[in-house]
């Protein structure tokens, strides 16, 4: 039972790195790689800020910032520097690991007997593993709420606008650069936030806790895709969180198959593959059919969906 | 007289400048658009049709002249910036609109075009009355389907939308780029109709480029014929209404 609490809490916290990417891959819909150096750059600037004496709350924020900037000097070689996306967010994610390492002065730094956003009264006094599900969910609601009321406005439309198609963005005279460049910086920001609130829930921060972090952001966007299907937008950002969870579930059952956690990155690919391929798979194994006759009783009309 | 609203002053593109393939395109264009102008433009393909849009539009810079609107000089202003006062409809109707989107959606960021796009909320549900009557002017149900987002539209009723993108915010300058030729011949007719019902009701100025000489005679006050970068035939009013097909077709002959 524990486990499946501290999946769920665990869930929660990394789906914010899951709702960051989003804003990128799904509505921008370009691959965003700065994600691999701006989330050990949320945790390695929390873990420090606290280290050397700042609250929790005020390095969580700081944390946030130094993820936008990032994510503004994506945005800037991509759009003023004409550096094509891939390679300017590698770039920024290559230099991440440098100043990372200059940021936390050694490769790993722990938080033992330091405050922490969970070391207050109340999440302490709860069952074990039930402050990181707590907090967790806190968070996520709030992030969730105000990216799904800032998509309702006129910015917002027009972010969404720009990832839709470019052509017609521009000849609504919306400035597509800005619009690029704002959505990195808060989906960075998130991002880091997201380092942040894992390094405190770990208990420390190390310089290559980024790798394979896209691939573990997109696959909660994936599996949230491919479980709940065809959505609006504001649901479509809460399934990424629902992902995320079911995704640390998957990690649980494989851990329990024994698997060591070193295993952990070629699991991550193999499961965001499989999800990825899985409209192709369908098609060739008649999966659909499958399903159908193992299920008899036949479905309401309304039901049935069209997967294309 | 009244001034033009669009100037072209001997307007020059090339393409390979500087290379032993230069080509020029545009031949010292000049033309003078007026308030309420119609104008059809025919010309062959490599006439030079889409590079006068493009460089009305800014998409392409200008290598030598000048484009004046409203009398200032836009020859350098950015593509951005020329949306505030021109629209474009393309003839393939998937760059017109967002695929993602709602048809109303689609609908209520055409009509902020050139506002400031701020942190308010959008405020759909209060335009909706509008948007059904001004997309029950075309006769293609896209009234029916304010909701549906508009990639999954059809073909007609998707240019049908775009068509209206471009002329709910009432631009100074309207450019149709062959906006129906990617249409049946019936659904092309019924948006051509449609479209020469809002200019007029609106009392838009357009430049319409078409391939088909029955649609250049019959819609619009004014005529143009570009032929390899130059305008050959520029006619308007009452010598348009005399302007037969048998003359269209001697031109193009030579």
């Amino acid at each position: 039972m524990s486990l499946i609490t501290s999946a769920i809490g665990q869930g929660f916290l990394w789906g914010i790195l899951g709702i960051g990417l989003f804003l990128t891959f799904r509505i921008l819909d370009f691959p965003d790689m700065t994600v691999e150096g701006t989330f050990p750059m949320g945790a390695a600037v929390c873990v420090a800020a606290i280290s050397h004496g700042m609250s929790p709350i005020l390095a969580t924020l700081l944390a946030i910032v130094v993820g936008m900037v990032a994510g503004l000097v994506t945005g800037l070689l991509y759009t003023k520097g004409r550096i094509p996306i891939l390679l300017a967010g590698i770039l920024v994610m290559t230099a991440c690991y440098s100043i990372n390492l200059r940021i936390m002065g050694t490769s790993n730094i722990s938080l033992l007997g330091k405050q922490s956003l969970f070391t207050n009264h109340f999440l302490e006094s709860l069952p074990k593993y039930f402050d990181s599900v707590t907090l967790g969910l806190i968070i996520v609601i709030i992030v969730t709420a105000l990216l799904a009321m800032f998509l309702q406005t006129d910015l917002g439309q027009a972010f969404i606008a720009t990832g839709d198609n470019e052509t017609m963005a521009k000849s609504l005279d919306i400035h597509i650069d800005s619009m690029k460049i704002m959505g990195l910086m808060v989906s960075n920001g998130l991002i880091a936030l997201s380092g942040a609130l894992v390094a405190q829930s770990d208990g420390y921060a190390d310089v290559n806790m980024g790798i394979g972090i896209i691939v573990i952001g997109l696959a909660s966007i994936i599996i949230g895709e491919v479980v709940f299907g065809n959505l609006s937008m504001n649901q479509r950002l809460v399934a990424v969180t629902c992902g995320s969870i079911l995704y640390r579930f998957v990690l649980l059952i494989v851990l329990q198959l024994g698997f060591s956690t070193n295993d952990l990155n070629l699991i991550s690919s193999i499961v965001l593959a499989l999800c990825l391929m899985l409209p192709m798979l369908r098609k060739a194994l008649h999966l659909d059919n499958l399903i159908k006759n193992s299920v008899k009783t036949p479905l309401p009309d309304k039901k049935v969906r069209n997967h294309d | 007289m009244t001034n033009p609203i669009l100037e072209l002053q001997n307007v020059t593109t090339y393409v390979n400048r500087h290379t032993p393939d230069e080509q020029k395109i545009l031949r010292g264009i000049n033309l003078k658009v007026y308030p309420g102008d119609f104008i059809t433009i025919l010309g062959s393909n490599g006439a030079g049709k889409s590079t006068l849009f493009n460089t009305i539009g800014g998409n392409l810079a200008v290598d030598d002249g000048h484009i004046l609107v409203n009398d200032k000089d836009v020859t350098h202003l950015s593509e951005e910036k020329r949306t505030r006062f021109l629209s474009r409809v393309f003839q393939d109707p998937k760059l017109g609109t967002a695929p993602r989107m709602t048809v109303s959606e689609n609908l209520l960021l055409a009509e902020k075009r050139g506002a400031r796009r701020g942190l308010v909320f959008r405020g759909l549900k209060r335009q909706m009355p509008h948007f059904q009557e001004i997309t029950s002017t075309m006769e293609n149900d896209l009234s029916k389907r304010l909701n549906t987002p508009a990639g999954e539209l059809s073909g007609g009723q998707r240019q049908a939308l775009s068509f209206l993108m471009a002329t709910i915010k009432r631009p100074d300058i309207l450019l149709l780029d062959e906006h129906t030729a990617a249409l049946d011949p019936k659904t092309s007719r019924e948006l051509l109709k449609a479209t020469d019902d809002r200019i007029r009701e609106d009392k838009l100025t357009c430049l319409m480029i078409t391939h088909h000489l029955e649609d250049a005679l019959k819609y619009g006050n004014r005529l143009i014929v570009l032929d390899k970068g130059q305008i050959k035939i520029d006619v308007t009013g009452a010598e348009k209404q005399k302007l037969t097909m048998d003359d269209l077709y001697k031109y193009f002959e030579i």
